[in-house]
């Protein structure tokens, strides 16, 4: 299949990845020895510090608030915290690089109506 | 018989359908019963429940007077469901005061060479005298659907609409890959692929945009992505919450990057030949394209239908349901719980993937089930007569701000 299964319960999708997927309702302290697959992330063993549900994802090494998380290879969304190797990575801890509100205001485009811009304005207030 | 008493050859990529007499092929042959506005949507439903299973509505909510913009893609989608090669005959059906103009539809219909009819309420003397009239119409309409027969056709023929909805951690993994496997080789033989819903291209737009044949296509394509992006935003819709929604969120994605790159892998690994907008008519022997359509997955899925496309193949990670009055929908899912506690929604098990077995050999046997589903078999979603329609609506707030899609 594409991506890396270890130990039959996670998978991680590419190399480069910074997330694994829980295949499985993982337990805290189930530990994953990252030995000899070959990923970006090095050689260690990463011990679960909470419950990861099937299908969820956890950190493969320590990530930065403000750190890219990568699955597929590519960006999945930017840390909101700092992430401890073993976390559960989720809405909590890590939010879209894209589509926010207020985001179409600072682009290039103009010509829209006054209507349209003062609820934008009041939207992009509150967040 | 079951599945494993069949010789496969894998070099047949041959299965019997109705030719029509513009030449393209139905996998099914419904006559469809298509109201022009909600007004009727009532009338349209019962003439099909009173009919024979085959004769199929396709109810809505679009209004009396839709805005411009809004109504020409309105008109596109009706015109085109009564266009869609899984169907024999059309009845189109109007209250009468409807900007949308039923006869108009109708000669669009004419066209392809099949029956049609209109049939509008206030001239017919009321709702008891158009369930009649429509009555008699859909009689004189399916007389004319007995007459077609199965002759032989190939996958070069079809036209493949890859959906996704309900989806969690395993429809990227599994089930997106497995139907992208099989897309590939239905464009190897010929035939067309389509993936829409153009915001969960966001956040994987670059790898759809490298695989763009031409320059026109990518800037259509970037465009388009950049379009919703900007509507969402617009709306003061904060993507974070919305999309991916609080049931992929449950699923385990968290982001609409990370449900984006899980989607586009339903389209496979080929050249992208074209950008089709909403609900418009989509190429023979195309290839694999992209029709930008919204998010929601049952318009979605009516779009692609209006525009040609005879099966659906739809993945589900969370357990889907729906299906479409027109064609026939294969129910996909790399959840291996989904597919025991649901088994019954379900129509092939990808999440074999999961546990081991190739996205290559899940692809090929999704592969053959397109083929001998448009061979007639039918699937869960036709079995339950799950039979979900919608037409995206463009809200005038977007048309103002936004302009034309087209």
């Amino acid at each position: 299949m594409k991506g890396i299964t270890i130990d039959d319960a996670a998978i991680v999708m590419a190399e480069a990845d910074t997330v694994a997927t829980a295949l499985d309702d993982l337990e805290t302290g189930r530990e994953f020895d990252l030995a000899g697959y070959g990923f970006a992330v090095g050689e260690h063993t990463v011990t679960l510090t909470e419950q990861v549900e099937f299908g969820h994802k956890f950190a493969l090494e320590p990530i930065a608030e403000g750190e890219l998380i990568r699955k597929y290879d590519e960006v999945v969304g930017e840390a909101t915290r700092d992430i401890a190797a073993g976390e559960w990575v989720h809405t909590h801890n890590v939010e879209s690089t894209r589509a926010r509100p207020g985001d179409e205001s600072d682009g290039s485009d103009d010509g829209e109506s006054a209507e349209t811009d003062a609820p934008a304005a009041a939207t992009e207030g509150e967040r | 018989m079951t599945d494993s008493e069949v010789q496969i050859d894998p070099d047949d990529h041959t299965f019997r359908g109705y030719r029509r007499a513009d030449g393209r092929v139905g996998v099914r042959n419904v006559v469809a019963v298509v109201p022009v506005s909600v007004t009727a949507s009532a009338v349209a439903e019962r003439l099909a429940d009173d009919a024979a299973e085959w004769v199929r509505a396709t109810p809505h909510q679009m209004p009396l007077d839709p805005p411009e913009g809004a109504r020409d893609q309105i008109e596109t989608v009706l015109e085109g469901i009564g266009a869609n090669p899984n169907v024999a005959g059309a009845l189109y059906v109007s209250l009468g005061t409807e900007r949308i103009e039923a006869d108009a539809l109708a000669d669009g219909v004419a066209e392809t060479g099949k029956p049609v009819e209109t049939l509008t309420i206030r001239e017919e003397g009321g709702t008891a005298a158009a369930l009649d009239a429509g009555a008699d119409a859909v009689d004189r309409l399916a007389d004319e659907a007995r007459e077609a027969r199965r002759e032989d056709a190939d996958a070069s023929e079809l036209v493949v609409a890859m959906e996704c909805g309900g989806s969690d951690a395993t429809s990227g993994i599994a089930a997106n890959p497995a139907v992208g496997n099989a897309c590939d080789r239905l464009v190897e033989a010929g035939g067309t692929g389509v993936i829409s819903e153009t915001p969960e291209f966001i956040g994987a737009e670059h790898i759809l945009a490298d695989r763009c044949t031409t320059e026109e296509v990518r800037e259509r394509l970037l465009d388009a992505v950049d379009r919703r992006e900007r509507m969402a935003g617009l709306m003061g819709v904060d993507f974070r919450g919305a999309q991916p929604s609080p049931g992929n969120q449950k699923g385990g994605l968290t982001t609409i990057e990370e449900k984006s790159l899980g989607a586009i892998a339903k389209g496979g690994t080929t050249p992208l030949q074209g950008v089709i907008s909403y609900g418009h008519r989509l190429p023979l022997g195309g290839g694999f394209v992209v029709m930008d359509s919204p998010g929601y997955d049952v318009e979605s899925v009516s779009g692609k239908v209006a525009g040609g496309a005879q099966v659906v193949v739809f993945t589900t990670g969370r357990g889907s349901t729906t299906g479409n009055p027109i064609a026939p929908v294969i129910k996909v899912t790399g959840n291996p719980n989904t597919y025991q506690r649901m088994t019954d929604n379900m129509d092939v098990d990808a999440s074999r993937v999961l546990s081991g077995e190739s996205v290559d050999a899940v692809g090929a046997d999704l592969y053959r089930r397109i083929l001998s589903v448009a061979g007639g078999e039918l699937t869960a979603a036709e079995r339950h007569r799950m039979e979900e329609f919608a037409i995206n609506d463009i809200p005038p707030k977007e048309l103002a701000a936004l302009g034309d899609p087209t």
